[in-house]
């Protein structure tokens, strides 16, 4: 999976903020209780009645220039297959140096392991054959959209090329492979 | 250093660390980083579809060591097409709620405390079923009536028929799309189904009327939302709210509540003034143009400016846009309509501009649907019903009602109520009828005038703790029901199965009617062993292969022609056989023949209240999610939407926690905290319904936000079919604090259910709907004085 | 008006983050003591000796080692995987300060340990040097490290001085937390290290030369100290959006009393001005002023471990 670069698409003009991935995620990745590796972030700028409102599905960036797994001491964290930034539970001391390095607060601890943990792209069913994750299948508005980034036919650069987008916190240098378009 | 040079230099760092970790590592073989794998793949994926709300979308079912570790999509499904909704995804969420009904019970004190004994389900039917054939023998079958919604009511409704009452009601007419349904009936000779025949993904222009898409969730509905934007739609949201669907609007028309029908007569004023309809379409299949053309001249736009408070020239605009893209404009008939009781006229006004505009029928438009031929099953005839159903005492009201009311069947129990009391018994199947009738006093009345009333549930909800027994429901992912056939854009039929045995004593409602059926002599009406063999029966006789229904979930037929321009035949089953611009029926029963707006119909809020609007949230379905552990991680508790300014006028900060109380003083049992936006428009606030639930044993939800429904002790019954306004409630805002000192001080806080419910030492009048207007004046000092 | 919800709400990471609680300020307070105390041992060891020091100073060294244990204790208990601390001797990570505190925690014992020993007068040492035979390992390292005094002194420097910047560098590199994002944290916590070092010195009994040339050196670390303090607040609020949102926590801002007061009023300036006053009537540096020092040392640290978490990025609006 070398030449393979995986990122996000995610059409602010479609997505409700219904919060389906998030269940979606939940479930698939059994995670505890009153976390969740992915959430709605919702602006509305302006003055009643001349507003407007973006919803944005977010969640790890997986940064091509990540903080966390700069920071992590044990190598807990590290760069994985598909250029995406995996956890090895196995290796987390449970610092939390990666938690506080991360821009976007995508990481939480796992209280059942004491393991750092977060959005994963979903590698176990990409591994297995399964061409998608959990919160992009389960989508109604279809407005996430996943792929490689570095396959120029792949729908997600086809999307980039053809419309406007924007990244989270560009200024922190990260890198994130999480793109908004307007 | 500056952050970058930090980031770049420690970016060829990496490069380093992983060379030196590359060496440091594989010490030991530890350095290994396999891949986890959280391990919730079913062994088995079974196929059904969800019950979480009433749209009945495709699931898969992943079970593993018998347990359901997730639900998705089925791709196979014309509905889901693969994709949920939150709720549909959080269904595990209902199947293992803690707090779910395990065992029948039988009341053992007075109605509305919870004090029940766990029977057998012996025990349970028997009781039920001697109380059955008691009412029937003393007062007539038809002094029983059936409340049900969601699917699995059919086996319900069926031993009803069986047994011969016709006073089967559902919350889904009368207060929900009762007055859009007949109100295109009145139009087009239909109604516009469940699944809605909308081609929304198909139209260039998309015309919400409040219809909140992407709030409301209706999973199909949202699908074709997104898909109409992705190809470019134009879409104009009318809403008092900045809804969701308002912020992907190209014109969000921020209306005054209840202008609705001001500002389409003004469209129509428009679009007849300007020559823009679809003339040749109106004078093949439309009748009395002329009339309309008339009705509408004085209602120009600078007219319905000072009803709506909307812009001429935006009114002028989006009429425009409107014409500029039929027949291919959709306007939404929206779904709950039952807002002013002027609703089936609104509706009226929405289908006739869609005739104007040509788009019944027509691509972009209203499609035509098409549904499997199911054989229903063979049974012997059911008996004879009673011509009198107990909703309407005089026939005269409501003339246009073509389904049982509830709200006039709750009526007919009180005997001071409107006319006498001929309903002895209730049989309440998956309806929570105190926060889904308006005016629960009037519910909680009713209640206290039963002989009996027996519930079937899976929650402890509220209407569970007012009834004499409780039969405990298993769950949509537990049980097999009635097959599903729905008129659709292409023919299908889904089976729902047993994807896992019902957990504690649960049991399916097909199980309970049978038994029931055999209990009081109505064996001949439950020949079948169990549900699956009844769905096997009637698929085969369609000439279906049950066992590929079973595999994939459902057969897809073929789809036939979708719209006129394809070769669906232009029929309209009304009285001219055409559609009708201009309604006859109407006219004969006394009511407008054409939509028309009187001002006095919608009152201003009185000083210092605001209307109460309501609606949905994206990851609950009214009360029936909200316990929901899973779903109430996104949200497990309502706001009370207010306008920025009001909120400084009232110097309300951002989350402070208030009660409401409405014109009647009625205040609410619990508080919410204060969501100050931009959102709202300044007459009005807006919750989220299914909250400030009353019910203890829902340990998730109990005492969380505010109930919308115990403040709407009015209600504005539509004269032509009986639906029930609810948008015509008035509040002010109680500062938490406040309340709770004034509580503490009377030592009073919230009481037993039946106390809170019954709101002790409130006066009670069963007829609020018109009346409470006095009184709702009267109310208003108190208003002024904490008015700011 | 800007209206912004967020679904999310995980534990330790909302509605602020605060995933560091009082286990971390104590043992980068600790950690920088200790680096104080190791560079000031150090000193004394590279200066030839004109007189003889006090059994206090010739002492102190051991406070290195068993302060540092007492700190890495604290980073311990903060682990939410405590018995993967191993872990951390795995791997090594050129970009994470962490991972270098790691490796300099196992430097500073034998550097710390070593000086201590051979500083420790004779006559105290009797009951231990007794086991150890002239020729056996121990006898060999007793023998060099006599002999390498001064290469041990600067080894405690070199080590202590690692371990005080390592302190500030490991909120320093902290591009997501704005607070800390400075380059000038590592010499702040060096310097304030060193000045809580020669305070926590002063509580001993001291000679009068010793306490007067640690009082002097205290002044100019606490002048040093402000210098920096000063440069880092200019830094933040000529930065980015970000940075000014961080820096306004402590103007106006919920830190904004607990740090004039307890870091700059109590803990810098009062003890400047007492220190001196105190050498300007030739009086020897008190206790008094020393513990304020050390208090201002703990309060600097605990309140930029607190609000540095609560300093997040600034979303940029102006992008949707
Ligand atoms: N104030 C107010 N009133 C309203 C509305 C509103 O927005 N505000 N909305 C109106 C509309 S549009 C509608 S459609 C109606 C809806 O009215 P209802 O259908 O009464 O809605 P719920 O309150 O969700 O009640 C559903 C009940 O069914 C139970 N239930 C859930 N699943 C099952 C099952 O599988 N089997 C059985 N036996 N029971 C089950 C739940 O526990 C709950 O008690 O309400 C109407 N009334
Ligand atoms: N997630 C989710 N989805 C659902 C449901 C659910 O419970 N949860 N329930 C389903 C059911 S049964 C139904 S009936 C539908 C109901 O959903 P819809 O029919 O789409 O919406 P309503 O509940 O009628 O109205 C709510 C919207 O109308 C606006 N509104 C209020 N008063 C006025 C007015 O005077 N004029 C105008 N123009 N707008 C107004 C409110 O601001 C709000 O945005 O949702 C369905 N979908
Ligand atoms: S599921 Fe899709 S539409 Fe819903 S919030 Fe997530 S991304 Fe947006
Ligand atoms: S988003 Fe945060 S957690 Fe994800 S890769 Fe970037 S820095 Fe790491
Ligand atoms: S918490 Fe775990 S993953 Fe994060 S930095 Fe520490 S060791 Fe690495
Ligand atoms: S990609 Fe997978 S892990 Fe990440 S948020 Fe989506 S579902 Fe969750
Ligand atoms: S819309 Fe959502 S809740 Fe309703 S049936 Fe479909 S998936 Fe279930
Ligand atoms: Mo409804």
């Amino acid at each position: 999976m070398s030449d393979v670069r995986y990122g996000m698409v995610i059409d602010t003009m479609t997505c409700v903020g219904c919060a389906a991935c998030v269940i979606g995620c939940k479930t698939e990745n059994d995670t505890p209780e009153e976390y969740s590796r992915d959430w709605i972030y919702t602006l509305l700028q302006g003055v009643y009645p001349n507003v407007r409102m973006a919803i944005e599905s977010q969640r790890c960036n997986h940064c091509d220039n990540a903080p966390c797994v700069e920071v992590c001491p044990t190598g807990a964290s590290h760069y994985g297959a598909g250029g995406t930034v995996q956890l090895n539970p196995e290796k987390c001391s449970g610092c939390k140096a990666c938690i506080a390095a991360c821009p976007y607060e995508a990481r939480y601890i796992d209280p059942r392991s004491g393991a750092a943990d977060k959005c994963t792209f979903c590698m176990h069913r990409i591994e297995n054959g399964v061409p998608t994750t959990s919160c992009q299948e389960i989508c109604p508005t279809q407005s996430i959209h996943f792929g490689n980034l570095d396959d120029p036919d792949s729908e997600v650069s086809r999307l980039l090329a053809t419309r406007e987008w924007y990244v989270l916190r560009p200024d922190a240098g990260t890198k994130p492979k999480h793109f908004y378009l307007r | 250093m500056k952050r970058r040079e930090f980031i770049r230099m420690t970016s060829y760092g990496v490069a380093g660390t992983a060379a030196l970790s590359g060496v440091s590592s594989d010490w030991f073989g530890l350095y290994g980083n396999p891949t986890a794998d959280p391990g919730t793949e079913g062994e088995q994926v079974i196929p059904s579809f969800c019950e979480l709300c009433f749209w009945k979308c495709g699931i898969l079912a992943h079970v593993k060591d018998g347990r359901v570790t997730k639900i998705k999509g089925n791709p196979k499904d014309p509905l889901s097409k693969g994709h949920l909704c939150p709720r549909g995804a959080g269904g595990t969420g209902l199947l293992y709620d803690p707090d779910r009904l395990r065992r029948p019970m039988i009341r053992r004190d007075r109605r509305g405390t919870q004090e029940f004994e766990e029977v057998s389900w012996d025990a349970a039917l028997n009781e039920v079923a001697e109380n059955f054939e008691r009412i029937k023998s003393r007062y007539g079958a038809s002094a029983l009536a059936l409340f049900s919604h969601g699917y699995g009511g059919n086996w319900m409704k069926h031993l009803f028929h069986a047994y011969g009452s016709p006073n089967i009601a559902a919350p889904s007419y009368a207060q929900c799309r009762g007055p859009r349904d007949v109100g295109f009936d009145l139009t087009f000779g239909w109604g516009v189904g469940s699944p809605e025949r909308t081609d929304i993904k198909n139209s260039e222009c998309l015309v919400l009327i409040g219809s909140h898409l992407g709030e409301n969730m209706h999973n199909t509905q949202v699908q074709e939302f997104a898909e109409a934007i992705r190809n470019g739609a134009t879409v104009i949201t009318v809403d008092p709210r900045f809804s969701v669907a308002a912020s992907k609007s190209a014109e969000w028309l921020p209306i005054k509540p209840g202008a609705d029908i001001a500002l389409l007569l003004a469209w129509m004023n428009v679009i007849i003034g300007e020559g823009l309809y679809d003339g040749e379409y109106l004078s093949a299949y439309a009748y009395g143009f002329e009339q309309l053309q008339e009705h509408v001249k004085p209602y120009s736009p600078e007219w319905a400016y000072t009803r709506t408070g909307l812009d001429p020239d935006r009114i002028r605009r989006t009429a425009r846009m409107m014409a500029g893209a039929r027949p291919a404009t959709l306007v939404h008939p929206g779904r709950h309509v039952t807002w002013y009781g002027n609703d089936t006229q609104r509706s009226r006004a929405i289908a006739i501009l869609n005739a104007l505009l040509g788009s019944w029928g027509r691509k972009g438009g209203f499609f035509v649907p098409s549904s499997m031929e199911i054989p229903a099953y063979e049974y012997p005839g059911y008996l004879d019903h009673e011509a009198h159903v107990a909703d309407r005492p005089d026939p005269s009201q409501y003339p246009l009602a073509d389904q049982v009311l509830a709200q006039g069947v709750c009526n007919a129990t009180i005997p001071s109520g409107i006319g006498d009391s001929r309903i002895k018994g209730w049989m309440v199947y998956g309806s929570n009828l105190p926060t889904t009738l308006p005016n629960p006093e009037e519910t909680y009345r009713a209640i206290q005038e039963l002989d009996f009333l027996v519930s079937v549930d899976v929650l402890p909800a509220e209407i569970v703790g007012w009834s004499d027994v409780v039969l405990p429901e298993a769950t949509y992912l537990e049980r097999c029901d009635e097959v599903f056939t729905p008129a659709w854009r292409e023919p299908y039929v889904a089976v729902r199965q047993e994807v896992v045995p019902p957990m504690y004593e649960s049991k399916p409602g097909w199980w309970m009617a049978r038994e029931l059926g055999h209990r009081i002599g109505l064996t001949e009406f439950f020949p079948w062993e169990d549900s699956m063999e009844y769905a096997k029966t009637r698929v085969e006789a369609a000439g279906l292969d049950c066992d590929l229904l079973q595999r994939d979930g459902v057969i897809v037929g073929e789809p036939g022609p979708l719209y006129f321009e394809e070769g669906s035949p232009p029929v309209f089953y009304t009285a001219s056989g055409k559609i009708e611009l201009y309604s006859q029926r109407l006219a004969e029963n006394g009511f407008d023949p054409m939509p028309t707006w009187h001002d006095e119909e919608v009152e201003d809020p009185p000083q210092g209240y605001y209307r109460l609007l309501f609606g949905r949230s994206p990851v609950h379905t009214f009360g029936r999610t909200t316990n929901n552990r899973l779903l109430s991680e996104v949200m497990e508790e309502n706001g009370v939407w207010v306008n920025r300014k009001v909120a400084e006028r009232w110097g309300l900060r951002d989350g402070d926690r208030v009660y409401l109380q409405n014109q009647d003083g009625v205040r609410s049992t619990f508080s919410a905290p204060v969501k100050v936006t931009d959102r709202i428009h300044p007459d009005a606030v807006y919750m989220v319904h299914g909250y400030g639930r009353k019910a203890k044993k829902l340990k998730q939800v109990y005492g969380k936000g505010i109930d919308d429904a115990e403040l709407i002790t009015r209600y504005k019954t539509d004269p032509i079919m009986g639906g029930t306004g609810m948008n015509v409630n008035f509040v002010t805002f109680l500062r938490a604090e406040d309340v709770e000192a004034q509580q503490e001080a009377e030592g009073s806080s919230v009481g037993t259910e039946d106390e809170v419910a019954l709101g002790v030492g409130r006066d009670f009048d069963p007829v609020l709907n018109t009346r409470a207007a006095g009184k709702a004046l009267a109310g208003i000092g108190a208003g002024e004085e904490v008015a700011p | 008006m800007n209206e912004i919800t967020n679904t999310r709400h995980n534990h330790l990471i909302d509605p602020t983050m605060h995933v560091w609680g009082w286990e971390i300020p104590l043992y980068l307070f600790l950690g920088g003591l200790v680096a104080g105390i190791m560079i000031f041992a150090g000193l004394r060891a590279l200066r030839e000796e004109r007189e003889k020091p006090s059994l206090a100073l010739s002492l102190l060294p051991w406070t290195a080692p068993v302060a540092i244990s007492l700190g890495m204790f604290f980073l311990w208990l903060d682990l939410e995987h405590p018995f993967n601390a191993w872990r951390f001797y795995l791997a090594f990570k050129v970009t994470s300060p962490m991972s270098w505190g790691a490796w300099i925690l196992l430097g500073v014992y034998p550097v710390s340990i070593l000086l201590a020993w051979i500083d420790t007068p004779d006559s105290l040492k009797v009951p231990v040097a007794r086991w150890i035979a002239p020729g056996s390992t121990l006898g060999k390292l007793d023998t060099w490290s006599r002999e390498s005094r001064r290469l041990l002194g600067g080894l405690n420097i070199a080590m202590g001085a690692a371990l005080g910047i390592y302190t500030g560098v490991l909120l320093g590199t902290m591009a997501a937390r704005p607070l800390w994002n400075s380059a000038l944290l590592g010499p702040l916590f060096l310097v304030s290290g060193l000045s809580t070092g020669a305070a926590f010195m002063l509580l001993f009994g001291l000679s009068e030369r010793e306490r007067l040339f640690l009082g002097r050196a205290d002044m100019g670390l606490i002048s040093t100290e402000l210098i920096l303090l000063f440069l880092w607040i200019i830094g933040l609020a000529t930065g980015g959006s970000s940075s000014q949102g961080a820096v306004a926590m402590i103007f106006g801002g919920p830190y904004t009393a607990a740090f004039w007061t307890l870091v700059v009023a109590l803990g810098l300036l009062a003890p400047l001005v007492g220190e001196a006053l105190e050498l300007k009537h030739g009086a020897v540096p008190g206790k008094g002023t020393a513990i304020l020092v050390l208090l201002g040392g703990f309060a600097l640290r605990w309140i930029l471990v607190f609000a540095g978490q609560d300093s997040g990025w600034v979303t940029e609006i102006a992008m949707r």
